[in-house]
């Protein structure tokens, strides 16, 4: 919302600097996100009149001019312009000036000629035709009666163009905000200065609206109010000075009057205005009705739109006239040669004008503003303004009488006055003649005991919502700062802990933490290779993403962790390791909410980069958070990995997990030449196997013995089949059994390998013979036997 | 035989101490006490000493058997020592050529200042909770009084699954969530991802994280507000932080405030972090709205809370004074290795 300076003048003047102003509104709730000074760049550009013209001799458009700028001098400037005549007062743009761009102006020689100086057009000075619709768009500004002509003086000053423009932020819940006298009231209140609110008074009218129109609502739970005033004789011109210099600060463009007139209004009062053309309204007849199926409407933007029962539309005895809140009909609008129109204010419900405008994908300054809820108590009154401005500016001959329909009225709001609740709510010290202050300068009135809310304040309905009135004008900084108190007991859940334990670990192994996006294209699916039918494709879905781009929420995070290692890679980053815990969603239907669940994935390239290094460190992780019982088993058949190279995760005998080097098919997809290696691990599984409460083991008191084995197997013989059978057959006396060694080549078969272990002994109630650790050992060997696999000799 | 000894004495003396290596020093010790060494041949002269002189004889050899053990033994030590000297010396690495590092990863940036902010909390009591990203419409807008066709929906562009189905805009949700679970006192805050239909750009995301914070309990006014905010302000940003609340609106809480803390780059002067303002939003909070109390089933008869709600990359993007936000998404270890 933009305010002008000189328009809240005319009701409050708060006295106080720019900077004063700005800080106190903010601090009051009205936020100011900036503000401008009008024509603040141009300088030294004066009034000057033109004394004489002459031709000037090597050019044939260009005129040497002799201009009196008052106590600057008489100027000798050259203008290739050709709309000046001698006595036109025109700007001049001084030696050393500045024109609207920040264009600096020096005297100069032109063909020959001196020049000292500019005569500027509208763009120079940063207006347009809109703001002088008197002036001509290519030529020099010629000021008109309503500037004043004082040679010397100023241009700004000269022209109106002296005005400073506020910016505020209006909260949706501040409708009553987005007017000029809505901040007036605001400002008053801040500043504790009256305000002087604006004429409603017709002194001619003649004849009466009833026989003129009729208005009849249909659907009064969509429209509150109705009410129209008519105009005859009117006299569409340009509006004067005082009103054109007033909407340009507010961003509006000045059309003609009539439509400046509704404009003005809407911004004073914040009540959304409409003019009709009378002749264009069938029968005399105004109706408020919900749209016919099939029915439509080409708006004043020139587009014919397709209306539905649920739009409510204003229309004539046939046919709609205009989209109820939204805009106008083309049609029927106020046209050149109007001559009585039809002046339309009213209250439409917000939420039915939001569906509407969002229906027709067609948001108009009018329907954001009554989406907010718009005060229905309004309506008379700001057509009322309008009758008034008509005669003000001789627009037209007003029709005496308006029509107000009415069906729905509302009480006004009753809350308690309980200014100890708010005391207390707010943590202040304040007497009840304070609190009414504060409330009565906001025009809250206090009766019995109780505060009526005025009609434009529809959201303030409850004690709270006083308080915030109360606080705003207590002033938030002025609230005393108190501690929480009470002993409460903040600490992580051990779920919390545990995430945080892995992402420790994960850094401490050298991954850096990656945070992805948790939704993606259902392509990603495809470029891992994901089956067609696979169960990981059924995703949730959204309805209304921004593109296909974010579309569906992951079921894997691989598709993720791949993008973000492609990204280094093609951004030439030598070696990575990252790592996420990824959020996943599982869909349950359209009953229920989808199942989230979490992730570990981590995925390495680059020199460092192995299978069995990722392996080691799921190995390490395992044991520092305590998962025993942990199994890898080959895995052939997961489209997204390489066949030969990769493993299921199991712990205690459940899958959770997938760790391998990933497809070269799925690496071409995402553009990385080099062979990343990736494990997914499932969070639940790894927090509910990790270790709770960690119990000390004694330290060993009889010493160990060690035995180095070197066993020949079946080339394909997994390497944990051996160490089963061992740990199987030595039983509690092996500590640790550690594979040292593997070989294949010329010493051993082709089909078969060597495997090495070394193993250490130790009972923890006796020093183990020799004797006792060989038999263990053959032991080993003998059930090894039985398996095939042999001491290698 | 006395004069032998002094002879031995003096000779050994003179020897030991001109000897230049440990080699040299352990001749000397069996020249002189060896088995056949010197002392034990005139100790065999003992014999033909008077009984009356051998003890005399005997402590006088033993005496200058210690005393030559001792100077033996000393300058042994010195030429180990000098020795050891020699060897370190020779030892003697270049200390400039760089180590070699085990390279540590890091976490990443939001994450570090989400465990900073979660750390002021617990300190403050509060326990940390979460609720679903894929949430029903009630939660996320009509238990925080946003019915629908609010206005304010509008300013938060919404993911829909379903009708009611949708993708959180906001951490509030865990409000009610947590209030419906949890008789008051309640101290929580709620971290999270939220999403809103917003382009990708430097400052805007499709996907965030929030923290939501939630006390409920009897007695608590704005004033409470104002010091826990503050109590996190300083603690985040250093004792001479100041703050600032500014009215704003939110359905959910009344009054409302969005809170400013004194820049921490120029502390208030004015620079161009703060655009000259000297004060950088960040957090909305205000007082639970009573009829949202009633919505999570608590009697706002009795009980008052207040809640606020950070934007967790606004904080680091202060923190850190990175400029895009997109570079939190990017993932580039260029990027990360810098956290």
């Amino acid at each position: 919302m933009l305010l002008s300076e000189k328009w809240l003048k005319d009701y409050t003047d708060p006295c106080v600097s720019q900077k004063e102003f700005i800080d106190a509104m903010t601090m009051s709730g009205s936020k100011v996100e900036g503000y401008k000074k009008e024509g603040a760049e141009l300088s030294n550009i004066v009034v000057g009149k033109i004394l004489s013209l002459i031709h000037h001799n090597n050019s044939e458009h260009l005129w040497i001019c002799e201009v009196d700028a008052g106590e600057k001098g008489v100027l000798q400037i050259v203008t290739g312009a050709q709309n000046l005549k001698v006595g036109d007062y025109v700007p001049v743009a001084l030696d050393n000036s500045v024109v609207f761009g920040g264009k600096e102006i020096k005297k100069g020689v032109l063909r020959g000629v001196e020049s000292f100086g500019m005569l500027c057009s509208l763009t120079e000075l940063g207006l347009s035709v809109h703001d002088f619709p008197y002036a001509l768009g290519d030529g020099i500004f010629v000021l008109g009666d309503d500037c004043d002509k004082t040679l010397g003086l100023d241009i700004k000053e000269a022209i109106g163009l002296l005005d400073t423009v506020t910016e505020f932020e209006i909260t949706p819940n501040r409708p009553d905000c987005l007017s000029v006298l809505g901040l007036a009231r605001e400002a008053a209140a801040t500043f504790n200065k009256p305000i002087k609110y604006p004429h409603f008074d017709i002194k001619n009218k003649s004849g009466d609206i009833n026989e003129l129109l009729s208005v009849k609502i249909k659907s009064p739970e969509k429209c509150c109010r109705y009410c129209a005033a008519i105009v005859k004789n009117a006299r569409v011109e340009p509006s004067p000075l005082w009103l054109r210099e007033r909407l340009r600060a507010s961003g509006v463009r000045p059309i003609n009057n009539i439509v400046d007139i509704t404009n003005f209004v809407m911004l004073e009062m914040g009540q959304p205005m409409h003019a009709f053309d009378y002749r264009l309204v069938k029968d005399a007849s105004i109706v408020v009705r919900n749209a016919a199926l099939n029915e439509n409407i080409t708006t004043l933007d020139g587009i014919e739109r397709q209306l539905d029962g649920s739009i409510l539309v204003i229309a004539d005895s046939e046919k709609p006239v205009a989209v109820a809140g939204v805009m106008g009909g083309e049609y029927s609008g106020v046209m050149d040669d109007t001559t009585t129109l039809i002046f339309e204010s009213a209250c439409f419900n917000g939420s039915s004008v939001r569906k509407t405008s969002k229906k027709l994908g067609l948001r108009t300054e009018s329907s954001s503003r009554f989406e907010k809820g718009l005060d229905r108590e309004i309506c008379d009154k700001a057509l009322l303004r309008a009758l008034s401005l008509i005669e003000q500016l001789n627009a037209g001959d007003i029709v005496g009488g308006i029509i107000d329909c009415y069906p729905t009225k509302k009480e006004p709001t009753v809350i308690p006055l309980n200014h100890e609740w708010v005391n207390s709510f707010l943590g202040i010290e304040l007497s009840v003649d304070e609190h009414i202050k504060i409330l009565e300068k906001l025009e809250f009135k206090i009766k019995n005991g109780n505060i009526y809310v005025p009609s434009f304040r529809e959201d303030v309905t409850h004690q709270a919502d006083i308080s915030e009135e109360i606080a705003r004008f207590y002033g938030y900084q002025n609230i005393p700062d108190l501690e929480l108190t009470g002993v409460a007991d903040g600490r992580l859940t051990v779920e919390q802990a545990f995430e945080k334990t892995l992402t420790d670990l994960m850094t401490a192994f050298g991954a850096f933490e990656i945070v992805t996006y948790s939704f993606f294209s259902p392509k990603a699916y495809d470029k891992i290779l994901l089956p067609p039918h696979s169960e990981k494709r059924n995703s949730v879905t959204i309805s209304n993403p921004l593109g296909e781009d974010t579309s569906i929420m992951r079921t894997t995070a691989l598709p993720s962790l791949l993008d973000a290692l492609s990204r280094n890679y093609n951004n030439r980053n030598k070696e990575a390791f990252l790592f996420e815990l990824s959020a996943l969603y599982k869909p349950n239907g359209k009953d229920e909410l989808p199942e989230e669940t979490e992730a570990l994935v981590a995925g390495m390239y680059g020199e460092n980069a192995d299978f069995y290094t990722l392996k080691g460190i799921i190995e390490e992780l395992f044991n520092k958070i305590g998962i025993r019982k942990v199994g890898f088993e080959a895995l052939t058949n997961n489209p997204s990995y390489h066949p030969g190279r990769t493993a299921q995760v199991f712990i205690d005998n459940e899958f959770s997990g997938v760790i391998g080097e990933i497809h070269p098919d799925v690496l071409n997809n995402y553009e990385i030449d080099v062979k990343c290696f990736v494990f997914e691990l499932c969070f639940e599984k790894l927090l509910k196997n990790a270790v709770k409460n960690r119990i000390y083991k004694p330290l060993p008191k009889f010493p160990a013995a060690t035995r180095d084995l070197a066993l020949v197997c079946d080339i394909n013989t997994p390497a944990s089949k051996l160490s089963d059978i061992i740990k199987y057959a030595v039983g509690d006396w092996l500590e640790s059994i550690k594979l040292f060694d593997v070989y294949k080549g010329q010493q051993v078969p082709d089909d078969k390998k060597s495997v090495a272990f070394s193993l250490t002994l130790r009972a923890n109630d006796r020093t183990l013979t020799d004797e006792q650790a060989d038999y263990a050992v053959q032991n080993a060997l003998k059930e090894l036997e039985k398996n095939g696999i042999t001491l290698r000799v | 035989m006395e004069k032998q000894l002094e002879t031995i004495k003096t000779a050994a003396k003179s020897e030991i101490e001109s000897a230049i290596s440990r080699q040299v020093l352990e001749a000397l010790r069996v020249k002189y006490l060896g088995k056949k060494g010197e002392l034990t041949s005139i100790l065999k002269q003992m014999g033909s000493l008077s009984p009356k002189e051998r003890p005399i004889m005997g402590a006088l050899a033993n005496e200058v058997r210690g005393f030559i053990g001792d100077i033996l033994d000393e300058k042994m030590k010195l030429l180990a020592k000098d020795e050891q000297i020699e060897k370190l010396k020779s030892e003697a690495i270049d200390v400039t050529i760089p180590g070699n590092t085990k390279k540590l990863g890091s976490l990443h940036p939001l994450t570090v200042v989400l465990d900073e902010v979660k750390e002021i909390f617990l300190g403050m009591g509060f326990q940390i909770a979460t609720g679903p990203e894929v949430e029903w419409d009630y939660y996320n807008f009509e238990a925080l009084n946003i019915p629908k066709d609010h206005p304010a929906r509008d300013t938060q562009d919404t993911f829909y699954i379903t009708e009611n189905m949708l993708l959180r805009t906001q951490t509030s949700p865990v409000q009610i969530r947590v209030m419906e679970n949890t008789k008051p006192p309640i101290r929580i805050i709620a971290p999270g991802r939220v999403y809103r239909a917003d382009t990708v750009d430097a400052t805007h995301s499709p996907l965030f994280h929030q923290v939501e914070g939630l006390v409920v309990d009897k007695g608590i006014s704005m004033s409470v507000l104002k010091g826990s905010l503050m109590q996190f302000a300083k603690r985040l940003y250093g004792n001479d932080t100041k703050i600032r609340l500014r009215p704003h609106h939110f359905p959910f809480t009344e009054p409302s405030c969005e809170m400013d803390v004194s820049c921490f780059i120029c502390g208030g002067k004015g620079c161009s972090m703060c655009k000259n303002e000297g004060w950088i939003e960040i957090l909305g909070a205000g007082m639970v709205h009573p009829k949202v109390l009633e919505n999570g089933g608590i009697d706002p008869n009795i009980y008052s809370g207040y809640a606020f709600g950070v934007g967790l990359e606004r904080l680091t993007l202060f923190k850190y004074s990175i400029n895009d936000l997109r570079l939190f998404f990017e993932n580039d270890l260029r990027f990360l290795s810098q956290f």
